[in-house]
């Protein structure tokens, strides 16, 4: 049986989560396909189709999916399902809200966050906040799995391109209607796909700080930002800086905190990363336990004299 | 109108975590258990909206063993009008939970479920999207701000990139992120009064509902640890070990 994956795209090309998704499919065995679904997204199926390990693309291009609801997408996905032994989306905010809402209308289990592939059937997957790791086998005919995107290796592009099949597209079910978007717009690299990330708590004080400390250090290093859940609670910046458990996991090269104490739920989202340095004044801070090079140093000198130095 | 909210008993947040050296799960064994914090920020969601007059009734909804009453007693403290606890002592799995759920809007017919977007325990992520699936209702994940009026929720969502609007037709399922609110802390004669409110108890055969689990856990086990590094004693020797040890700059 084939793999179906669900790419992820901004019409143009696939999002980096898609790539890193297609590796996880690799594990498998299979033919694998991917569905671009979108409105005008006819360009992003033939990127798709470049990737090494696509077999096809599925083309469904239509108006119903310009905004990605989960609504009209989980009736087209269902009506696809059945002609496959998995189906695989990155476990991104859109695919969270996808996947579960495929997997009850085929009536069956999800497995969510997978970080290892054992066999076709048996996946590992992160538990308590990634505090234990559980191993479960489904015994459902169809595997839906989210991809945590951390865990696998990004595929690369192949020498031929894959066949691209227009297919037709599902019903308008005219649930939900999308109001607006308030993106974030920076021209550093995106959080989860970047090799370095500098990332700021609570200790920076104010949202002012943040950008007058962090900016100039990230731009220097060419580097994500990111932040605690800490300081968005307090409004340093926005939601989507957030890294954590219920935030974005990322695993960069290398990851700088500065002024973040290390709550559980923020390790949770970080701990996977190569290099870890932590620049706080407080020397018992929990962030020192997992770091590589901590500095037990006041951040608004440390930081600005790090930025000096590259 | 009324607001069905699902709360689930989990292991305190505060509370480490110990994986059990056999390796069959996590010892929850004399633990302190409480309301998942996601479904306490869905409580409170509901209670503002009856507190504003735009809902009529609050219902909370537990799935699990006995004890689960008490994170019930919790919602009604908050502000829940009753409870209902769907009894069972099996593995309730999203999907099983879906369905309970499903089966329990279909005898109170709500206009609205308000639930957590995930459990600190299984973190799945998954229930209140395939309720939304299991009714056919449309649905509104990760919610940072709840507006209803005519008919009509519109939902502030925490997505990827940033912030996303969205307007769903009721009946629709709401799950809740971090910051949608902070819950009130429930005061002493709101716990007492809780106590007295109505709680009914359901089972899943009575319901209907086959809850065999589809996912056998094989085994849990502890991460590899991540063993602490070194201290570094300033910015130049930071950058040097960087540049020459690590090699990441």
């Amino acid at each position: 049986m084939a793999i179906l994956l669900i790419a992820e795209h901004d019409n143009q090309s696939l999002k980096a989560a898609t790539l890193n998704t297609l590796g996880a499919a690799r594990r498998l065995e299979g033919e694998i396909h991917v569905l671009v679904a979108g409105a005008g997204c006819a360009a992003a199926g033939q990127a798709a189709a470049q990737f090494e390990g696509v077999a096809k693309v599925l083309l469904c291009d239509a108006l119903q999916y310009a905004e990605r609801g989960a609504e009209n997408l989980a009736e087209l996905v269902r009506g696809l399902a059945t002609n496959y032994s998995h189906v695989l989306v990155p476990a991104s905010a859109e695919g969270k809200n996808l996947l579960p809402r495929v997997a009850a209308l085929c009536g069956m289990a999800q497995v969510s966050d997978v970080v290892g592939v054992e066999s076709a059937d048996t996946f590992v997957r992160p538990i308590y906040a990634g505090n234990a790791l559980a191993t479960v086998k489904s015994i459902d005919p169809i595997k839906f799995l989210s991809i945590r995107t951390t865990a696998f290796e990004a595929v690369g592009v192949a020498g031929t391109a894959a066949a691209v099949e227009t297919i037709a597209a599902g019903p308008e079910l005219g649930l939900c209607k999308l109001v607006g978007r308030e993106l974030t717009r920076s021209e550093r690299p995106e959080l989860g796909a970047a090799k370095i990330i500098v990332s700021g708590g609570r200790g920076l004080g104010s949202g002012d700080n943040y950008r007058r400390v962090l900016e100039p250090l990230a731009d220097k290093l060419g580097a994500a930002l990111g932040a605690s859940r800490a300081a968005v609670d307090a409004g340093f910046v926005p939601n989507d800086f957030q890294v954590g458990q219920t935030g974005k996991i990322v695993a960069p090269q290398l990851y700088l905190a500065v002024g973040i104490s290390g709550a559980i739920q923020h390790l949770a989202g970080m701990k996977d990363s190569r290099v870890i340095v932590a620049i706080n004044k407080d020397p018992d801070a929990p962030i020192f336990q997992v770091a590589d090079y901590g500095l037990v140093a006041d951040l608004f000198e440390a930081a600005p004299a790090l930025t000096q130095a590259l | 109108m009324k607001v069905l909210v699902p709360v689930k008993r989990v292991l305190d947040y505060n509370v480490k975590v110990r994986v059990k050296a056999d390796g069959s799960g996590v010892d929850l064994a004399n633990a302190k258990m409480g309301m998942n914090p996601f479904d306490e920020i869905a409580v409170e969601e509901a209670v503002r909206l009856k507190e504003a007059g735009v809902v009529s009734e609050v219902v909370a909804v537990s799935c699990g063993v006995a004890v689960s009453a008490e994170v019930l007693r919790t919602a009604m403290a908050i502000g829940a009008d009753r409870g209902i606890l769907v009894q069972s002592d099996a593995d309730l799995q999203p999907l099983a939970a879906a369905r309970l759920l499903k089966a329990v809007c279909d005898r109170e017919g709500p206009a609205l479920v308000i639930c957590g977007k995930q459990a600190i325990d299984d973190d799945a992520n998954q229930t209140g999207q395939m309720l939304a699936a299991l009714l056919g209702w449309s649905q509104a994940t990760f919610a940072s701000k709840v507006t209803i009026a005519d008919g009509q929720a519109t939902v502030v969502r925490e997505v990827d990139g940033g912030l996303e609007t969205l307007a769903v037709r009721l009946p629709a399922v709401i799950t809740t992120d971090l910051r949608l609110n902070e819950p009130r802390y429930a005061t002493l004669p709101n716990i007492m009064k809780a106590k007295k409110k109505p709680l009914d108890t359901l089972d899943p055969a009575g319901l209907g509902v086959d809850v065999t689990p589809r996912l056998i856990t094989l085994k849990v086990v502890e991460p590899a640890k991540r063993s602490a590094g070194i201290l570094v004693s300033d910015v130049a020797q930071l950058l040097e070990k960087l540049k020459n040890e690590a090699k990441v700059i």
